[in-house]
């Protein structure tokens, strides 16, 4: 760390040439901020080089400063991305000093497009180094959503699929509840190129999640992640057994929470699913003394008391079953 | 030995806030004075043992109208070296601040109102477009904010003072080929800088083909397997994305490419125990997400009550009775202070819905419906969790207040009193709104969030000058 840097602007003989420019706030200005001197006369120095467009070495240390000061200045990221093109700047050493903002605040749009940007001009000799900085930043929090993004393009703009599965496993083995990990397990089975897509997955990725289910049948994301395997499939759907029976399985359980079951069970009549009896039962059971309906409509019941924050939701719904499903 | 579940990182933080949110609930339902006598002096005790607790002051259910200002008049005249973070933000700040003052029915004197249209005109750039300060780059999202915050403001000054020409010529080049939006020059590309160009376009009557080409397919193509909408395509669904694509959606007209039954349901399920939002699935619970969740919940309501107009020539939307809504929250009732005989309060109601003093009961009922999320519970995290005492509102208990959650909870607060109402033309009654009548918001426009007489005031203004 140079010296220099403790020393104001002003008084670097380095920047003696230039004339710093005052924001010009006006004179009554609304929502001013008490800015600290450095802070102050580091960005009348920004200023000052950014209107009279100057590309320089100096100029790439003064953005360094000023975004120290404040990572979140998109117009000093922007005109640092002008100075590095005109310099030919060495990229991989902007990897670093984006690592070294991150380690401050890494929730900051502007850092992370930066990275994107950077890491697309290097092109798929960084794949490794984007998945492992990514993997740093989601070890200290599993659902960072700029760090998700950010791997989600990696993967598609420079490729690295081959252990992508295997980390969301990895990640849902220390969390199942965690959602994001969810998201990108559906990212890669129907997007990797190395996989044979949605319908070919189904399979295994059917009896992954109806493991999740059953282990913890009050976790929303498995729940999803399954309906969501039978995407644009409705007749797989109603008719795949193992669906119907993890529904079947967890009413059957007195000890959780039945929220989820019965409204997938709810999502399949309206689909078509011809009710079993067994079907019909495992509902009866849990109904209190509910007036003979249609099994949709007696599940809607059951939901608006078994999920009361949304009664109205699941009244809703009832209101929407159609003749069909009677 | 069998060993005990060990909890995951999901688990053990959701238990935290639970914790600290049903400490709250219990603290403020202690029916008689002793109890809460005796729980005060617990956290007092448990704060000096440096026992991490609560807060020691009482919650109440008032909105506590004269701290909120003072807070938010405070921040519009000065800031404090701490937000310098925020200096890349500043119109973010006059709009969080101008909007919250004006979801409580006040208004700022000449003299701020025109050094706020000032200051804001020094944000806008030569070549269209506001950036986060004098002299920066234009933003879409700094755009949006000082747009929201010069209509907020209102009259000839504030509203003319927008270049309207040059804006367009800004929003153009913010347009990618893929039909979606950057955010500035060479900035990134998600679906919230396709929601702010389209709110911009849609209040200033700038809107046209070239700004829409497309953008309907990106949108689209961010509405995850969940039903809810991420920021790009392939991210987590997400509320405020989900508002986001949601609203810009409907500004084009193209709302029902959306899987909109999928997107109903998630937003729905967003509503935690706590009572308030989360942001996504298996989150915490966060203040803000009040509006950017509770919005599409009624948006979606009206969209499938329009459909179903247009379809069926009635309304499928279970009206509900105001009994059920009367059943639901009884167990407030102790708590309120409000004692209005709610039948009166009904009936002068309904003469001010209709102006000529006739009961029309039951055209006023069916311009009512029950919200699809539990509303009332809503304004209880809001005004119970949220909300400082001493002005300002918090993503939670623990959390400090910011500017940022002091508008998206008092939003978010105004849409939910305001949920039972088909359209913006009905007042609500006494019962949707927690706390007494005192604590009602002005109505936003909710696919901008600004207040609607400001909103209407600026269409006037911008379609006139068409």
């Amino acid at each position: 760390m140079d010296f220099d840097e403790t020393v104001p602007l002003s008084q670097r003989s380095e920047w003696a040439d230039v004339v710093p420019l005052t924001q010009d706030d006006g004179p009554n200005p609304v929502v001013p901020i008490a800015y600290k001197e450095e802070f102050r006369e580091t960005m009348d120095y920004f200023r000052a080089i950014y209107f009279s467009d100057e590309r320089s070495p100096r100029s790439l240390r003064l953005t360094e400063e000023t975004l120290r000061l404040n990572s979140g200045n998109y117009t000093v990221w922007h005109f640092r991305r002008l100075v590095l093109e005109a310099l030919n700047h060495d990229l991989f050493e902007e990897l670093e000093f984006i690592e070294r903002i991150a380690e401050d605040n890494s929730k900051n749009y502007q850092l992370w497009h930066h990275r994107r940007w950077v890491a697309e001009k290097l092109g798929p000799d960084v794949v490794g180094r984007e998945l492992e900085f990514t993997r740093r930043v989601l070890s200290l929090d599993a659902k960072h959503y700029h760090a998700w993004s950010h791997r989600q393009w990696t993967l598609r703009a420079l490729g690295g699929w081959e252990d992508e599965l295997d980390y969301c496993h990895e990640l849902l083995e220390a969390d199942v509840f965690n959602n994001s990990a969810w998201n990108q397990r559906y990212y890669v089975i129907t997007r990797s190129p190395l996989l044979g897509g949605l319908e070919a997955m189904r399979e295994s990725e059917v009896s992954y999640t109806i493991k999740a289910i059953l282990a913890n049948p009050a976790n929303e994301s498995s729940w999803r992640y399954l309906k969501a395997l039978y995407k644009d499939d409705k007749e797989s759907w109603i008719s795949d057994p193992s669906v119907s029976s993890v529904c079947l399985n967890v009413l059957s359980r007195t000890d959780c929470f039945h929220g989820f079951a019965l409204s997938t069970l709810l999502d399949l009549l309206c689909d078509g699913l011809k009710p079993t009896n067994e079907h019909k039962d495992s509902v009866r059971a849990l109904a209190n003394e509910e007036p003979d309906t249609s099994l949709a409509n007696l599940v809607c019941t059951i939901l608006g008391r078994v999920d009361p924050i949304r009664a109205n939701y699941w009244a809703w719904r009832k209101s929407k079953i159609t003749v069909a499903t009677m | 030995m069998e060993e005990l579940p060990s909890f995951t990182v999901s688990q053990r933080e959701q238990f935290l806030v639970e914790n600290d949110v049903f400490g709250i609930y219990n603290y403020f339902d202690a029916s008689d004075i002793f109890t809460q006598k005796y729980l005060c002096v617990v956290k007092e005790f448990r704060r000096e043992m440096n026992l991490i607790d609560m807060d020691v002051v009482v919650p109440r259910i008032e909105i506590q109208r004269d701290k909120q200002l003072d807070y938010l008049m405070k921040g519009l005249r000065q800031l404090g070296p701490q937000f310098s973070s925020l200096d890349a933000n500043r119109p973010w700040l006059c709009y969080w601040i101008l909007h919250s003052i004006a979801l409580l029915g006040e208004s700022v004197d000449d003299e701020l109102e025109n050094n706020a249209i000032d200051f804001l005109g020094r944000c806008q750039g030569s070549d269209g477009g506001y950036g986060g300060g004098p002299g920066q780059l234009p933003h879409l999202a700094t755009t949006y904010a000082a747009v929201n915050a010069l209509v907020t403001l209102g009259g000839h000054k504030a509203l003319s003072s927008i270049n309207r020409e040059k804006m367009s010529c800004f929003l153009r080049g913010m347009k990618d080929a893929s039909g979606g939006f950057r955010m500035h020059d060479m900035g990134e590309m998600d679906v919230r800088a396709c929601y702010t160009a389209i709110s911009i376009a849609s209040i200033l009557n700038i809107l046209d083909d070239e700004l829409t080409q497309g953008l309907g397919d990106y949108i689209l193509s961010c509405q995850t397997y969940e039903g809810g909408i991420g920021g790009e395509p392939g991210s987590e669904a997400h509320g405020g994305y989900t508002y986001c694509g949601l609203a810009a959606m409907i500004l084009i007209n193209e709302v029902n490419r959306l899987n909109l039954d999928s997107l109903m349901n998630w937003a729905v399920h967003r509503q935690g125990v706590e009572m308030g939002f989360q942001g996504r699935t298996n989150k915490l619970v966060d203040g803000c997400y009040t509006f950017w969740q509770a919005a599409p919940c009624v948006l979606l309501q009206r969209l499938y009550s329009t459909n179903d107009h247009e379809v069926h020539g009635s309304s499928h939307i279970s009206q509900g009775t105001d009994e059920d809504h009367e059943e639901h929250h009884a167990h407030d009732e102790d708590d309120l202070e409000d004692n209005d005989d709610d039948d009166s309060d009904e009936g002068n109601d309904e003469d001010s819905a209709n102006g000529d003093g006739i009961h029309h009961t039951s055209n006023y009922i069916n311009r009512r419906v029950q919200p699809i999320f539990d509303s009332l519970g809503l304004q209880r995290y809001v005004l119970l969790c949220s909300k400082i005492p001493d002005g300002g509102f918090r993503d939670k208990p623990r959390k400090p207040r910011d500017f940022y959650h002091t508008c998206y909870c008092l939003s978010g607060l105004s849409v939910a009193q305001h949920a039972w109402l088909k359209d913006e033309d009905t007042p609500p009654l006494t019962r949707d709104i927690l706390g007494s009548y005192s604590n009602l918001l002005e109505p936003v426009h909710l696919l901008h969030n600004i207040v609607m007489d400001q909103y209407n005031e600026a269409i006037e203004f911008f379609f006139r000058a068409a």
